[in-house]
């Protein structure tokens, strides 16, 4: 039962979060790249003041997967290596916490580059 | 050429013996399906890169349109014309085969026009064929202006879809038989009203269109009721409506007459949105139907007004508006 | 809708605007949700599997992995630029946004080989995310340092 919950709330949370996209992307326009940097920016500062991780405990994949949590993951990894090993450590942490999803995308990215072939979108 | 006044210029002898066009898939799915003379199945036209392909396009609207109006290769005396590439590739790649001179153009969507009124001078000045050609491709635009075609974007409502297609036109300074003929031109000049918005072209171009339209209207004393139809390149439906109000403001009233390339080149559940957009809509509608009805006598007099929004990725990035032109050709039979 | 003032270039962009049609943005934002709460339901699935056999947080990376690998897959096989036409945010905003952010680029510039095409394009849209994000994790974790947080 709570393994349900954890569903309801990883899709509301996550929804909610790309709704609140959409509204901006709805008023102001701003491309992709832009809404990408700014939730994770918003993720980021907000594991800054130590929030976001109680996002994630609470709503699992609906706040660890938007890019704010990415954002919170590199914050968290660089602030935890950073007590353990000073300023060394807040320059090794965030990426290390990261590794993993950015280097399956670049290793996919090129994958899919050899295998695929762009294609003429029809709408 | 006999004379000119203010930027409004006047043939006497320029005669449009012949069109021809290439079409993309998506074109002949739309509203004008069956008019091309080359209808392509893949826009990869069996090439491996878009770019590619698009300079096939070329070199096949080229071709056709000599072979089409009967002439030999070393018929013609200029090849110009241009596309929407940096540096204007696919116009100057498949001049490479024409022993013609070669005159390349840009004006962004406006340059099919452009390369009428010029083709237009220069056949009144003792050329004997020219060749006037313009065409875009949607998927090598989308690469330059826009996004990569895979990444997952919601398109703005104001948003156009590039046509992909060339069409091709040979001009001639003299016919044996009865064919349409460009007989007065304005050349238009730049206008921006500061639109920012890099979806929102139709809007950028309108009041370049209305500025080129009224500056013909004044110099010729010509009135709306004179034509049966006035084609604008590719303002698409938003940029149409926008020409309207601006002209009816202008004291001139073209509600009845005006058309839009872009915006009837597809149906409304191809979901381009505003309609067409590229150097390929008033090539492609011209030559392909446009041509076709003065032939026939069901239009005497057109107006046929190229558009084209002359901004840049970079100048865009630099937070510059969107400078417009318009270059206006008439067309009688 | 008829105008009722003169248009000039002074209010030519509050006209346009009037003039523009506007987007459903209900429609966009229904969408955009739902999208969003599917994808990051899916991830919450991976999560709960993996965490069979890890911890729960090499679980919740491992996730990301996994939704970032299908992303890459989908936007190989033109999939997720269809589902992006509709869902706007609802498919960037997931970690499977900035996967098909970095994928696209790489697919579309591949004609420009595998050095200047795949390798210099391939961050042409996600990069700025990369360089941003560990640009501010080191700022507030030097700042955490500083005062101690």
């Amino acid at each position: 039962m709570e393994t349900f919950w954890m569903f309801v709330k990883a899709f509301l949370i996550g929804g909610g979060i790309c709704l609140i996209g959409q509204i901006i992307i709805n008023f102001t326009h701003l491309t992709n790249g832009k809404i990408l940097v700014l939730f994770l920016i918003a993720g980021a500062v907000l594991e800054g003041f130590g929030l976001y991780s109680k996002l994630i405990e609470f709503a699992g994949a609906g706040a660890s997967i938007p890019i704010s949590g990415f954002g919170c993951a590199l914050v968290k990894g660089a602030v935890k290596s950073a007590h353990q090993e000073g300023v060394y450590g807040a320059l090794k942490g965030g990426l290390a916490a990261c590794a993993t999803g950015i280097s399956v995308a670049i290793v996919a990215g090129y994958l899919v580059a050899v295998l695929f072939r762009p294609r003429t979108k029809k709408k | 050429m006999g004379y000119y006044k203010n930027r409004t210029l006047t043939f006497d002898n320029s005669y449009i013996i012949e069109g021809y066009t290439v079409a993309g898939p998506k074109e002949n799915d739309g509203r004008y399906k069956g008019f091309f003379d080359l209808a392509l199945n893949d826009d990869m036209f069996g090439q491996n890169t878009f770019e590619r392909a698009e300079r096939k396009m070329f070199e096949h609207a080229i071709d056709g349109v000599i072979g089409k109006a009967n002439l030999e290769n070393g018929d013609v005396d200029a090849v110009l014309g241009g596309d929407l590439l940096n540096q204007n590739v696919s116009m100057s790649f498949s001049a490479r085969n024409q022993h013609a001179g070669f005159l390349g153009l840009y004006n962004a969507c406006a340059t099919y026009a452009e390369s009428l009124i010029v083709g237009s001078c220069l056949v009144s000045n003792g050329y004997e064929n020219v060749v006037c050609v313009a065409g875009s491709h949607f998927s090598t635009a989308e690469r330059q202006y826009r996004y990569p075609l895979e990444l997952g974007v919601l398109r703005s409502p104001v948003t156009q879809w590039t046509a992909t297609g060339v069409g091709a036109t040979v001009l001639s300074n003299q016919s044996a038989v009865s064919v349409p003929k460009i007989t007065r031109a304005t050349i238009g000049r730049v206008v921006d009203y500061g639109i920012m918005d890099v979806n929102n072209m139709g809007a950028a171009m309108a009041p370049s269109a209305c500025d080129t339209l009224v500056t013909f209207f004044r110099d010729t004393n010509a009135c709306p009721e004179d034509y049966d139809v006035i084609y604008t390149g590719d303002l698409g439906k938003l940029g149409s409506d926008i020409l309207l109000d601006l002209a009816r403001q202008e004291g001139c009233d073209i509600s009845s007459k005006q058309h839009d390339c872009g915006a009837s080149l597809y149906w409304d559940e191809q979901q381009t949105y505003q309609g067409g957009s590229g150097a390929a809509c008033s090539a492609l509608v011209f030559n392909s139907v446009l041509l076709g009805r003065l032939r026939r006598g069901e239009y005497k007099k057109i107006l046929l007004l190229g558009t084209g929004a002359l901004m840049s990725p970079t100048t865009s990035f630099q937070g510059d508006s969107i400078p417009a032109i318009t270059h206006l050709v008439e067309v009688c039979i | 809708m008829e105008k009722t003032y003169e248009i000039t270039k002074d209010n030519y962009k509050s006209y346009v605007f009037e003039k523009m049609p506007k987007s459903s943005h209900w429609k966009n934002m229904i969408w955009a949700f739902i999208v969003g709460g599917v994808i990051c339901t899916i991830g919450q699935a991976f999560i709960e599997l993996y965490k069979l056999w890890f911890s729960v947080e090499d679980a919740s990376v491992l996730a990301s992995g996994t939704m970032v690998l299908i992303a890459a897959i989908f936007t190989g096989l033109g999939i997720y630029d269809n589902i992006g036409r509709f869902a706007g945010a609802g498919s960037t905003i997931p970690i499977t946004g900035f996967s098909n952010a970095v994928v696209s680029p790489a697919l579309e510039f591949r004609s420009e080989g595998y050095i200047y095409g795949v390798g210099a394009k391939m961050f042409l849209v996600a990069g700025p995310v990369i360089v941003n994000g560990v640009t501010i994790s080191v700022i507030i974790a030097l700042l955490t340092l500083l005062f101690g947080g």
